[in-house]
């Protein structure tokens, strides 16, 4: 497999030539606030979409080849959902109409609100919350309310070290205190948890499959001792393509959810965002979910704003309704069986992509994986190579790299998730890819990429002389 | 495959799944085809009434503006919208050129140096810049004005959780709406860690004390601004503000019933290493040829964990691709033309409502930009229903949130209104009369 990337040598907007300024009118703004000038590029139409064009032409999405992120399930984004959220009706609605006009909006969230309470095993759902670390921020939140409301002050979380990166920060910046607990042959270390768990408990919060791709099955022992302690459990979903009618975070025993429909239910990942991170929550956590929830009277929708007990707001208005209504469509396209079948397929191909890495790379642990698997670069040492040049020479194949160096706990870690939306040809040939980079001359690996826009960056630099603007790039070269 | 794998079936590679939490399939209908979905979908949303069936004069935050062609098309490309965070630098230089982009264009519009490549929405922009300003500051008070969005108020409340925070409510001067001066004097102290100011405020009205507020302010000036406004109104750097906040939506991307938005999020260069979320930065290839990549990345939450600047890591990337798109499109002098074209719009509009009997427009004397309150006789709910019952649905009521107001609600136009529109709204509000 060979790959070229396009090398377009593209100005800055701001270095290109602009026609001049036009002069302000007057009169429309109080003459203390007047702008005495615009310094924005003028460019014709043409120009711009050229430079756009070429800008996407040096970039690499899901449609354009294999894009193995762990921990980030970058699958096929169906293209009807596009068409669907370009509607003037979803577009051109405003969150403050009279629910009377915008009867269409409000029963795609009712009935998204009930079918991912389905999928989770939940009483209830918010749709608010912007992405899976601010839906992590409401979890807590509500999780503090109920005890709160119980007459009780608890402010620890409990994180097993296989955690994602926003669990910890989500608790930080909510003041809480983080315990962090070592896992055990890729699982949560029981007698670690009983140690941890007890009377300021706030919440364990818990990936599973975790992020070694490894189902904690022991999940409900550890619910028990959480519960046991007073504290609730937390269900980061950010790995939920691997269970889809197969278990479910309320059969497993957890009391709230976050969803991430930019990974699971295929809302396109728009190169770092927007995401939405919908939270389902039990009966007993239900009173506190931020306002308004959206409700059915007959057959009649509208907005609940008399929640005495609601957290109030994360986010302005009722959520991303541009990707619910995209992950809506998805749901019913796949329905009940789809979706099963989606988890089915996600887990083969995992298992199956382990299975021909695993004469190449190492892979901690041993057994079943769900939809993702961490293998370990630390072998590459040996020839003077890291799991980053591994990563960096894949993309002279036209791979999107793994995942790397994530989780922590696994030395040079390399952790692909392939999906189900891949064939076994691609895993084919991306497992042939690693074995011919393994046996290639060292130099050609730690030089890469060689075929991509530009060759391997200088991230630390750019961090030790930030340059994050036209404007810190001018007064840098002391110019304008 | 399974039998590369040596399982039976599918199942087999769920046996790791202890029997008593497994589940049996899902309890949804069966799936659709794609012709199915989209008539059903479809066949929903036909319950909505926009745009022109509907003409609407909402705003308060969010605003329908026209989204060039070009605009659509530019994220249209799917190694755009379909790409993930670009943490492969190499294979990823186009997303990161247009976020610096980005960036920049945002910095040249608000007077700052830097920008982070966004926040979810403008409300929790604030709420970041809350903490950050905490974080520089050390100090726990954050004083903000009556006069802003309720729902931004209580995002921001949230927010300040984790610190703990207190907020003050400065109050807003009953005649012209802006912002009180001697109200601000008193609610700052030696713990204040930021002052925010809205410009415009929620009223629609362009505050020119900004000189002032900025003598007021002990420590750190926050501002919140409307993007498209700073078109035309000075840029918040010019007049001293530290960190300048904003929802993005206005800047080329849709309303969507509320979201995606895109949270703006811009500091002085003295501030970059306390600020919250993603950025990009200009570096060089091994070549030595320019070269683009997330930087600064020690601030946040994949390295720094419970310590990061902030929580986020999914952002509003595609909104921000958008936004620079809009405005390289539109470039500086096409939209100081929209802007200009709003304000002409609101005045317009405005005088032409005040010339109906039993309403007060603008209630506010003052220059505004692209929405007013406008004052009612009656009570608005009744005005409301009225409207909705001539076909055209007018502005948000602020009664329930601002009763010191009296009978009245806050109208937006902008230039996607055409003459009839407008037509039928004063018709309608002369029928109330």
């Amino acid at each position: 497999m060979t790959y070229r990337q396009a090398v377009w040598d593209e100005p800055l907007l701001f270095e290109k030539r602009s026609e001049p300024a036009a002069p302000p009118s007057e009169g429309l703004v109080p003459r203390a606030l007047e702008r005495p000038s615009l310094d924005l590029p003028n460019l014709r139409e043409w120009e711009v979409v050229r430079h756009f064009t070429r800008l996407s032409e040096m970039s690499f999405g899901i449609d354009s080849g294999f894009y193995p992120l762990g921990s980030c399930t970058m699958k096929y984004n169906p293209k009807l959902n596009e068409e669907l959220a370009a509607l003037p009706q979803v577009k051109r609605a405003h969150p403050y109409q009279d629910p009377s006009s915008v009867q269409g909006c409000l029963r795609i969230l009712y009935e998204l609100q009930g079918m991912l309470a389905t999928i989770g095993g939940m009483d209830a759902v918010t749709l608010q919350p912007a992405a899976g670390a601010q839906g992590e921020f409401t979890g807590l939140l509500l999780a503090d309310a109920y005890h709160r409301d119980r007459g009780e002050t608890r402010d620890e979380v409990l994180l097993p070290d296989t955690a994602h990166g926003t669990n910890f920060a989500s608790a930080g910046m909510l003041g809480f205190k983080v315990v962090e607990m070592p896992s055990r042959e890729g699982q949560v270390d029981l007698a670690a948890l009983r140690k941890a768990a007890g009377q300021r408990t706030l919440a364990l919060m818990l990936t599973n499959p975790n992020t070694l791709g490894i189902f904690e099955s022991r999940v409900l022992e550890i619910a028990d001792i959480v519960h046991g302690a007073g504290g609730l459990l937390y269900y980061d979903g950010a790995n939920f393509n691997a269970i889809l009618g197969k278990t479910n975070p309320g059969a497993m025993g957890f009391d709230i959810v976050h969803f991430n429909l930019h990974k699971t239910f295929t809302t396109p990942h728009g190169g770092g965002g927007p995401g939405v991170g919908p939270v389902g929550v039990r009966a007993l956590l239900e009173p506190y979910l931020p306002v308004p929830q959206v409700v059915r009277t007959g057959d009649r929708y509208a907005l609940d704003y008399d929640r005495p007990k609601s957290i109030g707001k994360v986010r302005a208005w009722y959520g991303s309704f541009g990707l619910l209504v995209r992950a809506y469509a998805y749901i019913l396209a796949q329905g009940g069986d789809g979706l099963e079948r989606v988890s089915e397929r996600a887990v083969l191909n995992a298992n199956y992509l382990m299975k021909r890495l695993s004469p190449h790379l190492e892979v901690p642990y041993a057994g079943l994986r769900k939809h993702e698997f961490v293998a370990s670069g630390a072998r590459l040492k040996e020839r003077g190579l890291r799991t980053l040049d591994l990563a960096k020479r894949l993309m002279d194949y036209g791979f999107h790299p793994p995942t790397v160096y994530f989780p922590h706990l696994i030395d040079e870690a390399f952790m692909p998730e392939p999906t189900e939306t891949e064939s076994k040809e691609t895993l084919d040939a991306f497992a042939d890819a690693v074995a011919a980079i393994l046996a290639e001359d060292p130099e050609v690996v730690r030089t890469a990429p060689h075929n991509t826009s530009v060759s391997r960056v200088d991230e630390v630099r750019a961090a030790r002389e930030p340059i994050l603007s036209w404007r810190m790039l001018r007064n840098r070269k002391g110019v304008g | 495959m399974l039998r590369a794998l040596g399982a039976p079936d599918v199942d087999a590679l769920f046996a790791d799944i202890p029997a008593k939490v497994r589940v049996k399939g899902l309890p949804l209908p069966r799936g659709l085809s794609e012709a199915e979905v989209a008539a059903a979908v479809t066949g929903i949303l036909r319950a909505n009434r926009v745009g022109e069936d509907l003409p609407t004069f909402l705003g308060a935050g969010l605003y329908d503006h026209y989204v060039p062609a070009a605009v659509r098309a530019i994220v249209s490309r799917s190694e755009f919208y379909t790409a993930y965070t670009p943490y492969q630098a190499e294979l990823s230089q186009g997303v990161l050129q247009a976020l610096f982009e980005y960036q920049s264009l945002i910095c040249e519009l608000t007077g700052m140096d830097a920008a982070n490549t966004s926040m979810y929405d403008g409300s929790t922009a604030l709420g970041e810049a809350a903490l950050m300003a905490a974080r520089i500051t050390g100090k726990r008070e954050v004083v903000v004005p009556r006069a802003m969005h309720w729902e931004r108020r209580q995002v921001l409340q949230n927010y300040a959780r984790g610190p703990k925070l207190r907020i003050r409510d400065v109050p807003f001067d009953p005649r012209t709406g802006k912002l009180d001066l001697a109200a601000l004097r008193s609610a700052v102290g030696d713990d204040t860690a930021a002052v925010y100011l809205e410009n415009p405020n929620f009223f629609g009205v362009f505050d020119d004390q900004v000189d002032e507020v900025r003598r007021i302010a002990p420590t750190l000036l926050v501002v919140g601004a409307n993007p498209l406004s700073l078109a035309i109104a000075r840029a918040p750097g010019d007049y001293g503000a530290d960190i300048v906040i904003a929802e993005g939506q206005p800047l080329g991307n849709p309303i969507a019933f509320g979201g995606p938005l895109l949270g703006v999020f811009a500091c002085r260069e003295e501030y970059i290493r306390k600020m919250p979320g993603r950025v990009i930065g200009m570096t060089q290839d091994a070549d030595g040829r320019r070269a683009f990549c997330m930087t600064m990345q020690s601030r946040e939450q994949h390295i720094r964990r419970e310590r990061a600047m902030s929580n986020i890591c999914t952002n509003e990337t595609l909104l921000s691709v958008a936004s620079a798109a809009y405005l390289a499109v539109l470039g500086g002098n096409g939209l100081r033309r929209v802007a200009e074209e709003n304000v002409r719009r609101a005045r317009d509009l405005a005088k032409r409502i005040a010339l109906v009997p039993g309403f007060r427009a603008p209630a506010f004397p003052e220059d505004h930009f692209n929405e007013f309150v406008v004052g009612s006789e009656r009570p608005y709910a009744a005005v409301h229903e009225a409207l909705l019952r001539t076909g055209v649905h007018g502005g948000l009521s602020l009664e329930p949130h601002f009763p010191e107001l009296g009978h009245a609600a806050l109208f937006a136009t902008t230039e996607v209104h055409r003459q009839e529109d407008g037509d039928r709204l004063v018709r309608a509000l002369e029928g109330v009369a």
